[in-house]
Parts: structure tokens; C-alpha cells; sequence
């Protein structure tokens, strides 16, 4: 017999009590390869207005395509208390030695959000195919009754044009995943969560 | 070998029903929220079926029991919720983080946004974290939140209700969810609780009361299982 997943429920306007302990706003560290880079947005509801109550999850694989996960790794790599910050302190104590491929952002009264991480490497997809760059994301917000899922991928990136989970996006709406390059390392991307130039949300 | 070449299981997805619409009108901070535009199904690739992981040493003990966590002792109805995390094939998700934040007795958040008109409490924070063990158990030491009011329709009232967040082994698994108690007159009139189509999915939000884990004159026990997607008993092949 088998059991049923339990039903999702809004993380609701008071989160941060709950989940921010696991902050994590910079994914980098010394020693990693990779290009470092800023991605900086904003959440929009339907009418415009910024969402200032939601909270961003970042998952993604490091630079050379490895994900930091028990079934594809033998080194522990699973998130440390070293990759916290100390109350008051704006960094983590001490340099993170792995890449952990995981960060929590959460929107700011004008909606905005911001974290900073290494570009990916290309990951494979179900086809054989390699997945272009690209960042796995979670949305919650009050208002929310079930978590949002999108991806942000990167600009100048042929390999955007073969990717396995664009291919599924119509090519009017692919824009929305696709950051846009401020200037040398910084990119922007918005999420919209409702009407014209909506984000496109997976069914994950 | 290219990682994740080897054959990988996807997850399962939700039964029609059993998760709520993106769009529930009566839950009003829906209605401006929700996409209007249908998802995309992603099928599941190495990004969904990996997901990060908490070291133990990420883990601050003391912060299972809400109780302990100042001074003085909070006010209110002391509880144990314990329970575990399995996936729907009834295995357990070990060493998976739990995080739990809630109202005091008084139905108060410990947040600058709740403006509702009832006393903080010194010694409770509201908020909690810990990792399941080996079989997928937790267990928490709290107090029972208090209802609190909220402006969503006239006269809106909040079930008393435990926020929990799980990761599970994958991106995919992850889960936010709201715990509840059995007995709870203000259930019937929640649009949050209520947003779910299947009546029994939503139940299965309810907390049961239990003898086996009340402590003689000290907690009450709840317990509340969290069941987070399996996997796709076929793999997927090109």
C-alpha cells in the first residue's frame, strides 16, 4: 500500500523566524574553479507590486557540472556549520572548502534579492544530451500555496538553443529564464509571478 | 564516467487533488500570486533528482526543544510533536533537515510584520530545527501556538498550526507544509487548511494526539508524519 505525499501549504509573511538560520546569500569559497558571478532580481505580483515576504532556494551544480549529492559523491560535502553566518556577521566564519551548490535568499521590501554563486558547468539530461548552465530555483511567498519552481540560465550561451528543458518552453516565453548580463559578472533576473511576461514555472 | 550518465529514477508526481491549486480565491494573497499560465512538465533530471544536505555539525541541538531556548520557561500548553518523514513507499528520509517556526500561546509571531494585539512571550522564540535520524524520526519540544487573527475575510482566524519545512533527498522532495490539531474548531472556516480539493490529503494535515508519546504530568504528544514524494519505480532511458 502505498502512502501519499503530504499536501504543500503557504509558507506564510513569517518565515524568517523559521528558515533563516540557512541564509545563504554567497555559494562561493576559495579554491573553486569557476566564474564567480552576482545575480541580482525582483519578484513582481500580477499587478506589478514587489513581493516583499518571499524566499528564493538556489540549487545547482559547480563548475565542472557535479552536483554536491550523496548518490554522485563519495566525499561529504553536505552543508557545514562553517557555511552559516554567525548572528550579526555578514559573512560565513570561515571559507567553505567544498562547493555545496545550495542557497536561501530572501526578497527585501522592494522585492529584491541577490546572491552570489559560480557559474555552473553543464549537467546531462535524461536524453543523453547535456543540459545547458543553468540554476535550479525555488519560489515561496506568502500567497504562495504551493512552492514555484524555475531555473535561471545564462546569456551568451549557445548551448541554451539544444537544452533539454528550454526545448519544453515555448519560444516566446524562454526569455523569462534567461538572465540578463548587467555588466562583466553580474546578471539580472526577475521573476513575475502572474500576467503579462509571466516566468515560466515548472511542473517539477 | 560523465556524472549521472547511469540510469536515474525521477519522482512521483502528485495525485490529482491532493496538492492545492496555485489559485484558491478564498485564500485572497492567492489571487495576485498564482501563475496564470499552465506549468511546463519538467521531466526529472539530475537537478530535481539531487538536493543539498545538512552536516550534523550545521545542527544546533539545543534548538529541537522551543522550550529551552531563554531563561525562563515559555507560557503555554508544553508538547511534543514527533513523527517521521518517509517517502509514499514508506521509506524513511534519514538525516533530512527539519525547520519549524510558529505562534507563542497568545498567538503572537516573533516577526516585525505581526501587528496582532497579544503579549510576546520572553522566552520563546517560535523557531526550531533538526535533523530526522537513521528511521527518518523527529522530535520537537514546543509550546501549543495560540489562533490569532488575520485579515484575509472579516473576522479571519487562524487554526493554531505548526509550520514545517523538509528537503528529502531531492530537489524534487522538497516540501513546506502547515501542521494542525485534531479537534480544531477554526478548521472548517481556514482557507489555507481548506485549499487542498482532497478531503482526506487535507486531514492528513491534522496532528493525532498520542498516549504513546505523552509524558506522565510534563507534555502532551502529537504526532505528525510527513510523507514526501517517492521514486518512479521505472528509470528513465533514452
Amino acid at each position: 500500500m502505498s502512502l501519499q505525499a503530504t499536501t504543500s501549504q503557504t509558507v506564510g509573511p513569517f518565515f524568517q523566524i523559521g528558515l533563516a538560520r540557512f541564509y545563504i546569500d554567497d555559494l562561493t569559497g576559495l579554491g573553486f574553479s569557476g566564474e564567480t558571478i552576482e545575480i541580482e532580481g525582483r519578484v513582481f505580483d500580477g499587478d506589478g507590486q514587489p513581493v516583499p515576504d518571499g524566499v528564493i532556494e538556489i540549487w545547482q551544480a559547480d563548475a565542472q557540472g557535479k552536483y554536491a549529492h550523496p548518490e554522485f559523491s563519495e566525499e561529504p560535502k553536505s552543508i557545514q556549520k562553517n557555511d552559516l553566518k554567525p548572528k550579526g556577521h555578514a559573512q560565513a566564519q570561515q571559507v567553505r572548502a567544498e562547493f555545496r551548490g545550495f542557497g536561501r535568499v530572501p526578497t527585501q521590501a522592494d522585492g529584491s534579492f541577490r546572491f552570489k554563486t559560480i557559474k555552473p558547468g553543464r549537467v546531462s539530461a535524461p536524453d543523453g544530451t547535456l543540459q545547458a548552465p543553468h540554476i535550479a530555483i525555488s519560489i515561496f511567498t506568502r500567497g504562495l500555496l504551493r512552492r514555484l519552481v524555475t531555473r535561471i540560465y545564462f546569456p551568451d550561451e549557445p548551448s541554451n538553443a539544444e537544452d533539454f528543458a528550454l526545448k519544453l518552453v515555448e519560444a516566446a516565453r524562454r526569455h523569462t529564464l534567461i538572465a540578463k548580463k548587467l555588466r562583466p559578472g553580474r546578471l539580472e533576473w526577475n521573476v513575475v509571478l502572474q500576467g503579462v511576461d509571466e516566468t515560466v514555472f515548472f511542473d517539477c | 564516467m560523465m556524472q549521472g550518465m547511469a540510469k536515474f529514477h525521477g519522482y512521483r508526481r502528485a495525485d490529482p487533488g491532493t496538492q492545492p491549486d496555485h489559485l484558491h480565491p478564498p485564500y485572497v494573497s492567492s489571487i495576485k500570486r498564482a501563475p496564470s499560465r499552465p506549468l511546463v512538465y519538467l521531466p526529472h533530471t539530475l537537478s530535481e533528482v539531487t538536493g543539498p544536505s545538512f552536516d550534523s555539525s550545521a545542527i544546533d541541538v539545543k534548538a529541537s526543544d522551543l522550550t529551552r531556548q531563554h531563561h525562563g520557561e515559555p507560557l503555554g500548553e508544553r508538547i511534543i510533536v514527533s513523527g517521521r518523514v518517509l517517502d509514499e513507499d514508506g521509506r524513511p528520509a534519514a538525516h533530512t533537515l527539519i525547520e519549524v517556526w510558529q505562534a507563542n500561546a497568545a498567538g503572537r509571531y516573533r516577526h516585525n510584520v505581526d501587528q496582532h494585539n497579544a503579549p510576546l512571550d520572553p522566552n520563546f522564540e517560535g523557531s526550531g530545527h533538526t535533523l530526522t535520524d537513521e528511521q527518518g524520526n523527529f522530535r520537537f519540544i514546543t509550546i501549543r501556538p495560540g489562533a490569532y487573527p488575520w485579515r484575509n475575510h472579516y473576522n479571519a482566524w487562524r487554526p493554531a498550526h505548526i509550520h514545517f519545512s523538509v528537503f528529502g533527498p531531492a530537489f524534487a522532495t522538497r516540501l513546506i507544509t502547515q501542521m494542525y490539531f485534531p479537534g480544531d474548531a477554526l478548521l472548517p472556516f481556514d482557507p489555507i487548511f481548506n485549499c487542498t480539493a482532497d478531503e482526506r490529503a487535507r486531514n492528513r494535515l491534522i496532528s493525532l494526539f498520542d498516549w504513546e508519546t505523552t509524558v506522565c504530568e510534563q507534555s502532551l504528544g502529537y504526532r505528525f508524519d510527513i510523507i514526501l514524494s517517492g521514486r518512479d519505480s521505472t528509470p528513465w532511458e533514452k
